[in-house]
């Protein structure tokens, strides 16, 4: 195809997209539409999976059956969800294996936060409540973006999504109701996964450098600062009808904007837990790739018995 | 293992890594009896009976199916959107397909 | 407790179904696929949601202040009575999936008696478990054929864990005071007569797999006396871990 011809395609393409057309996996599309659904939503199915991890190591030690079995079928949702975002990937012609290994391999990246220890029981319901919180509100506009399979399967993660924030804030609500101990936990995870939660709806917009291109394609239709502002203005008021702290001295309520005014946030921080150097990087990565190579000779055995199983009904047949 | 040594280890490990993966298959489900199967997503399965068995533990969690079938992704033949103009254009104009084609006086009932 | 026969009982089934279930519940996150690792974690909210039916209705029994979590998470190592079998660790994928066929096939034959139990909550709860169980020995049961047919690794592994886990099966078809009491009053299964029959589908299904039935006559027993094996103690260090450390607090 000529340069011109490729531009005239381009066009039309994104004039599809201006007119809300969707896009389905077999349409023509540019090299760098392909390439950057793939990274976005590999990255978001990795997320998924690596974030059963923090919340996976609570499932033992719930302290109640209803917690337990709640908290069992979250982390079976995000598995499903991973699920789905890898099977919306692999419409364009990647695996889930070749996937697993950019992850595996560091050269794919997830979602930061689950790189932070889940240390206390009230962190299940600060995860719930806050990243969680600050997920939907990714995810939500992605159920319109341009690439139908992604769509699709943002609609499902939403749908079964919506149990999963007010879980973690019943954790948080219960444990603010009860003794002072319990109230510190709360508090103490408050404290501990607010700035990360910040951190999870990406860097400011002046060192973001996806986001244009990202909106035209409508994998964005908010740029990071708006969305962090918007989860900032919904989440404070819920931290106050639970009689919780944000832990920022700077926030305040700033009349003329009808949003909240909050602190800097830590970004050096947040660079050094991307380039690997959080609190669990190392671990999550291990927990992911044990998994994956120890179940290599489980995945293999199925293989090996379904076509032992395939001959044996030819030979039946012959 | 430090992280970097930890990620040699495993590109290390792709070279003589098993290529036997399970295969895709894609999920219909019948949400309740009445209505047609509709296509619900895909997973990896190694026969077709785990890809049943993984359906239903997978796209059916809250109560969504009364009824599943699993076909392999590779035995799909679908058209391409390439000949989309051939194949669905000349349909466009064939207006008299449909009922709102007929002029007929608004005092007929029933049709 | 004028119902002590039954509430001990009741606990002799769920023990199980708790402590296999808090098993499988350790694997989330670490499956070999995604999809077998939903799978588990299906099976682990099946067994959890009996148990609370369970617990609930022992709770009923003996009044006061007891709960389906005070049954669950505040009794001592010796007053659990789930089998050894089920508390077994997860070695391997093999282990798991042979100590799950191993315990599913058993528990399949007992829904089967107890929903013919003179307790309509019993039967209740067998009725509706019969259906999450089934699936559950139909899962293990493919689970055994693939591995033990599948490559020379996995049919040794699934021979080993086979081997490893088959001196755990007799002590399912020991009786019980409290077995005894309610087989008398119609309540209760007679697992004594599961026995045959038990051994009989789980061989067939080792055949099918290409794997050896164990010739070993040496059976363990004592987890429904209350005498575990070692692994015991870590899995209520874990479990009980929130309600030990924070005691009399609501969650």
């Amino acid at each position: 195809m000529s340069e011109e011809q490729i531009k005239n395609l381009e066009k039309q393409f994104e004039e599809r997209i201006a007119r809300d057309e969707k896009i389905e996996p077999k349409d023509w599309m540019p090299d760098k539409y392909r390439q950057t659904h793939i990274r976005q939503m590999s990255q978001h199915a990795h997320s998924e999976i690596v974030g059963m991890l923090p919340e996976g190591n609570w499932i033992s030690r719930a302290p109640t059956l209803r917690r337990k079995v709640a908290l069992l079928a979250k982390v079976q949702d995000e598995a499903g969800h991973g699920l789905y975002l890898y099977s919306a990937c692999e419409t364009l012609g990647i695996s889930r294996d070749a996937l697993y290994e950019q992850l595996h391999s560091g050269k794919a990246k997830y979602s930061s936060i689950f790189n932070y220890p889940t240390v206390t029981w009230a962190d299940m319901g600060a995860v719930g409540w806050l990243v969680d919180g600050a997920a939907i509100i990714n995810q939500v506009p992605l159920c319109s973006t341009s690439f139908g399979p992604y769509a699709r399967a943002m609609v499902r993660v939403c749908k079964e999504e919506s149990f999963h924030q007010r879980q973690g804030y019943e954790i948080m609500l219960k444990l603010t109701q009860g003794t002072p101990e319990q109230i510190d936990m709360a508090q103490d995870a408050l404290n501990r996964w607010w700035w990360p939660s910040l951190m999870m709806l990406g860097p400011t917009d002046a060192e973001s450098v996806h986001t244009e291109q990202s909106m035209k394609w409508k994998l964005k239709r908010k740029s990071n600062d708006d969305l962090r502002q918007q989860f900032i203005d919904q989440t404070v008021p819920q931290a106050e009808l639970i009689g919780l702290t944000i832990p920022d001295p700077d926030l305040k309520w700033n009349e003329e904007r009808g949003s909240y005014d909050f602190g800097e946030i830590n970004w050096d921080e947040f660079w050094q837990v991307v380039k690997g150097h959080g609190p669990m990087n190392k671990e999550r990565m291990k927990a992911r790739i044990d998994a994956w190579e120890g179940g290599e000779w489980v995945r293999d055995a199925a293989m090996a018995h379904a076509e032992k199983k395939a001959e044996r009904k030819i030979k039946q047949a012959i | 293992m430090s992280l970097a040594l930890l990620k040699e280890h495993y590109t290390n490990k792709n070279i003589i890594m098993s290529t036997k993966n399970w295969p895709l298959w894609e999920v219909f489900v019948r949400s309740k009896n009445g209505l047609e199967h509709r296509h619900f997503g895909s997973l990896h399965a190694a026969d077709a009976e785990m890809a049943l068995e993984n359906a239903r533990d997978v796209y059916t969690r809250r109560n969504e199916g009364v009824s599943i079938w699993v076909v392999e992704s590779k035995d799909i033949t679908a058209s391409n959107p390439e000949h989309n103009g051939e194949l669905f254009e000349p349909a466009q104009d064939k207006v008299y397909r449909h009922p709102t084609f007929y002029d007929l006086p608004d005092d007929v009932k029933y049709m | 407790m004028k119902n002590e026969n039954l509430y001990n009982y009741i606990l002799g089934i769920a023990d199980n179904s708790l402590i296999l279930g808090q098993r499988l519940g350790e694997l989330t996150g670490h499956g070999p696929s995604l999809e077998t690792d939903i799978a588990c974690t299906n099976m682990s909210l099946d067994l959890f949601g009996q148990v609370r039916s369970y617990y609930q209705y022992a709770a009923k029994l003996k009044g006061g202040d007891a709960t389906e979590d005070t049954i669950a998470f505040l009794r001592k190592e010796r007053d659990y009575v789930n089998v050894l079998l089920v508390e077994q660790p997860d070695r391997d994928f093999a282990y798991t999936m042979a100590r799950q066929f191993l315990f599913d096939v058993y528990h399949l034959l007992f829904l089967q008696e107890l929903q013919k139990s003179h307790d309509i909550t019993l039967t209740a709860i067998a009725k509706k478990s019969i259906k999450e169980v089934s699936y559950h020995q139909r899962f293990s049961t493919d689970w055994i054929k693939r591995l033990g047919d599948g490559t020379t690794v996995s049919h040794d592994k699934m021979q080993e864990a086979i081997d490893s886990l088959w001196t755990y099966t007799d002590e399912l078809f020991h009786q019980t005071a409290a077995d005894k009491a309610m087989v008398a009053e119609g309540i209760g299964v007679d697992v004594t007569a599961l026995k045959v029959k038990y051994y009989s589908l789980v061989n067939a299904v080792l055949e099918e797999a290409t794997l050896k039935i164990p010739e070993s006559k040496w059976f363990q027993k004592g987890g429904k006396k209350g005498i575990h094996t070692e692994h015991f103690g870590y899995i209520l260090s874990n479990m009980q871990y929130m309600q030990l450390a924070y005691p009399n607090m609501e969650w």
